[in-house]
């Protein structure tokens, strides 16, 4: 096991020896259960497919996600360990994605005890479980994208409160530069070029397809060049802001 | 070796470290001494590899820690300031951590923690989490850190910082024990513990070396250095009996004590011999005599003052 798995299993470790990770992952079953019955009318709109369940999710992960990510760098500089872990004989880029993995392994330990909805629906109907495979996997690689900013933002600063504030807003802007709503604010004058580049940047333009089924390696390859570009930009904000 | 040439360091406009050159070699116990914002810590976090220098180098045994920093971070055990470790974690779930990171696998991983449980007497607390230890306690988890590989360089902020007189009389005894084919530099602002411990002792102020040298050499340049130290039952002019005779300075009353009184050494050379036969010779009415080293505390006062005065 080289470094980055051995960070990657004491962060996991330390997720789940707090009540941080069961508190996560109870909110979000009951949030996501509420969602999807309530809210979603599951089983008044009579189809067999996890549309109303998924499509909740950019919005609860909107805060959900920020949450477990606030702490990942700010409480690492409160409390002075990542002097320790960073002169230890590691790369900066083991630390980043170690913590980084091990957050985004929690939101898949998450995601994946909601199979229950997955059973129930099967009961009920014949859905179409490629679709809701893939849209379990693109949502794992939202909550994964929402995680990088977090994890950038967490390395801004001691305070994870504010690492939370600044985190939800960010993801907020992603997820809305997809929406109708936004784009068509756009005054007419705007170059459609330029529109549809912000929406291509929009969470939502790639989630609701993977969501509907429509697979497509271009979604997925958005969720992971931004998620890198985030965790990059993370690793030189630590690099730049340590000292402080 | 550790090498330390030119080494500056800059936060914006404020220069921390300024032109640090200096060389530490094994079995030496470097005390690192200055006062609060000196640069001690700035120091120690560029030659651990936290922080990269500015301008200048720090080569560890060949490597030099901005260009081969995963070699040279393997050589070094770092206790910080404060001795931070993750508190969510036991003593040994933590030690466990820090020995696979360390590059140690299966059975090797349960003896190394073992061993460094016994050297640091943790092994009452090993199955609690840090964040409940006592502040000894957590020092000690963070010294065991520090030396759970063997490390052949040893760099310890402030170790003995916000412990009790028997912890700090156990964690200098550990770090003599340590030492022997070892580099160890400890930052400190006690003195008594660079001449408890320390081979060496650099003063810096202001980011420059302002003093260097074994610590007795420090000594001697007290004013105190070889003085001669009396108690008097009653009052009696201790000056006119050392008027003119070579090698005796002044005469000090202590401003604390009553009837106590200093005579000062005026070239550095012993003068117990002369002074004890004068004062057989003219009855002094002594109750104690004895003869001052000098105090380290005077030297790193004067020095430092003296630093921030120029300034």
């Amino acid at each position: 096991m080289g470094n980055l798995g051995i960070i990657f299993k004491r962060e996991l470790f330390s997720y789940f020896a707090t009540p941080l990770a069961y508190i996560f992952v109870v909110i979000f079953l009951i949030t996501n259960g509420i969602f999807t019955f309530d809210l979603g009318g599951f089983y008044l709109r009579g189809q067999a497919d996890l549309l109303p369940f998924f499509s909740f999710h950019p919005w609860l992960y909107l805060f959900m996600v920020p949450a477990i990510a606030m702490t990942l760098w700010a409480d690492e500089r409160k409390t002075g360990t990542i002097e320790l872990l960073l002169t230890l004989p590691i790369r900066l880029s083991d630390a980043v994605l170690g913590k980084y993995l091990a957050a985004w392994a929690l939101t898949g330990i998450a995601l994946l005890l909601t199979f229950p909805i997955w059973i129930t629906v099967n009961y009920l109907g014949e859905p179409d479980n490629g679709v809701i495979f893939a849209a379990y996997i693109g949502s794992w690689f939202m909550a994964g994208g929402f995680l990088a900013i977090g994890s950038c933002m967490s390395a801004c600063t001691k305070n994870s409160v504010i690492a939370f504030i600044l985190t939800v807003a960010i993801c907020f802007l992603f997820v809305i530069m997809g929406s109708p709503i936004l784009l068509d604010a756009f005054p007419q004058w705007v170059p459609q070029v330029l529109v549809d580049a912000f929406s291509a940047m929009g969470f939502l333009t790639h989630f609701d397809s993977i969501a509907k089924g429509v697979l497509d390696i271009r979604d997925f390859l958005f969720f992971a060049v931004f998620i890198s570009a985030w965790l990059l930009a993370s690793a030189i904000v630590i690099e730049i802001r340590k000292a402080n | 070796m550790i090498e330390i040439s030119n080494l500056t360091k800059k936060f914006d406009q404020f220069i921390a470290v300024d032109d640090l050159s200096f060389t530490v070699k094994e079995g030496e116990v470097l005390g690192f001494l200055g006062p609060n914002g000196a640069g001690k810590s700035t120091t120690m976090k560029v030659i651990t590899g936290f922080l990269s220098p500015s301008a200048g180098t720090v080569t560890i045994d060949g490597f030099d820690i901005s260009k081969s920093p995963i070699e040279a971070k393997a050589l070094i055990g770092y206790l910080p300031e404060g001795a931070p470790c993750y508190g969510d974690m036991t003593t040994l779930e933590f030690l466990k951590f820090i020995a696979q990171v360390r590059g140690y696998r299966g059975d090797e991983i349960t003896r190394r923690v073992q061993h460094v449980l016994e050297e640091v007497a943790l092994q009452s607390v090993s199955h609690q989490t840090i964040e409940t230890l006592s502040k000894g306690f957590k020092r000690r988890v963070g010294l065991a850190q520090a030396i759970i590989h063997d490390p052949k360089v040893l760099i310890l902020d402030e170790p003995t910082d916000g412990l009790d007189p028997n912890q700090k009389h156990h964690v200098r005894e550990l770090i003599k024990n340590l030492a022997r084919d070892k580099i160890v530099i400890i930052s400190t602002h006690i003195l008594e513990e660079v001449s408890a411990v320390c081979t060496r002792a650099i003063i810096i102020a202001e980011g420059c070396i302002v003093a260097d040298g074994t610590p007795a050499e420090l000594e001697a340049q007290s004013k105190y250095h070889h003085a001669v130290s009396v108690k008097l039952t009653e009052g009696y002019d201790l000056a006119a009996d050392l008027v003119g005779i070579a090698g005796i300075g002044i005469v000090e009353e202590d401003s604390a004590e009553e009837l106590r009184y200093t005579i000062l050494a005026s070239n550095g050379n012993p003068i117990f011999t002369q002074v004890s036969q004068i004062a057989q010779v003219k009855h002094w009415p002594v109750t104690e005599f004895h003869v001052s080293r000098g105090e380290l505390e005077d030297v790193f006062r004067d020095i430092t003052q003296q630093a921030q005065g120029e300034a």
